[in-house]
């Protein structure tokens, strides 16, 4: 059987879902880092696979996943800095137990 | 008939790899699960002929990204609790994910996509590049971003130093 639009974008989704109920139950910081880019992961294969389907001429979708994965790489330099910096303060990374703000 | 395999292929691989990120105990075996899983995206973007975009993946992610993950678990392994769950959460979140899911599903398959028949470019590099830079792209955006990384840059620079007393 032929792979079409579909199988990517149910793929993508199935990805997406991970990470979700990842970030919403892990309780280390580091580890739901790691499934926001997972998210962020799916989110780029569906564009690419707009991109190639239904445009294949004109590569919109990939220039926006590129612009996509500089956010990323933005988004984990500075996640890791703060989670390093909670770590100094707090010695933990426990979501659970960083709870400063919490009213 | 190649394509079709080398995307089951890498589906399944992702998948599974997504799969033990969310699962494994041990907090280091989760970072090589996440890398296994954006080969296998990379894999998926050739499968898409998105040359230039695997490459970037495999730099990007496989290349930058996880170190700085790991990096980042090195820091704080003294702490010594591995990849727990927020037990109460669980269930709700499990239901929330898998009803998501579903609706996603339903709303792909059930969608008129207007798939175009043509072929697709084979390298990319080239137009990509024109895409960019060319002043007919997306150049304003390019530029943005850069400024962005450099903030990013700074910003991640003054959060993790050390606070001189």
């Amino acid at each position: 059987m032929t792979v079409g639009l579909e199988h990517y974008l149910v793929l993508a989704a199935v990805l997406f879902c991970i990470g979700l109920y990842g970030a919403l139950t892990r309780r280390n910081a580091v580890v739901i880092l790691m499934c926001i880019e997972i998210m962020l992961n799916a989110v780029n294969l569906t564009l690419i696979a707009f991109s190639r389907y239904v445009v294949p001429q004109l590569l919109t979708g990939q220039v926006f996943a590129i612009f996509v994965m500089v956010v990323a790489a933005a988004e984990v330099a500075v996640g890791v800095a703060i989670i390093l910096a909670i770590y100094r303060g707090l010695t933990d990374i426990d979501v659970n137990n960083i709870n400063l703000l919490k009213w | 008939m190649g394509l079709a395999a080398a995307f089951w292929v890498m589906a399944v691989f992702a998948v599974a790899a997504a799969l033990l990120v969310v699962s494994l105990r041990n907090i280091f075996r989760t970072a090589l699960a996440l890398i296994v899983c954006f080969i296998a995206v990379a894999g998926l973007y050739i499968t898409l002929s998105a040359d230039f975009l695997a490459a970037a993946q495999i730099l990007v992610y496989v290349g930058a990204i996880s170190v700085l993950i790991i990096l980042a678990i090195m820091m704080t392994r003294e702490v010594r609790q591995g990849n727990p769950a927020n037990r109460p959460l669980k269930l709700p979140v499990l239901a929330v994910a898998v009803v998501l899911l579903g609706l996603l599903v339903y709303v792909v398959v059930a969608s008129p996509w207007q798939v175009s028949g043509t072929p697709p470019l084979a390298p990319t590099t080239g137009p990509l590049s024109r895409l960019l830079f060319g002043s007919q792209g997306y150049v304003l955006a390019t530029e943005i971003c850069a400024v962005l990384i450099l903030a990013a840059i700074l910003g991640a620079i003054v959060l993790a130093k050390e606070k001189e007393e």
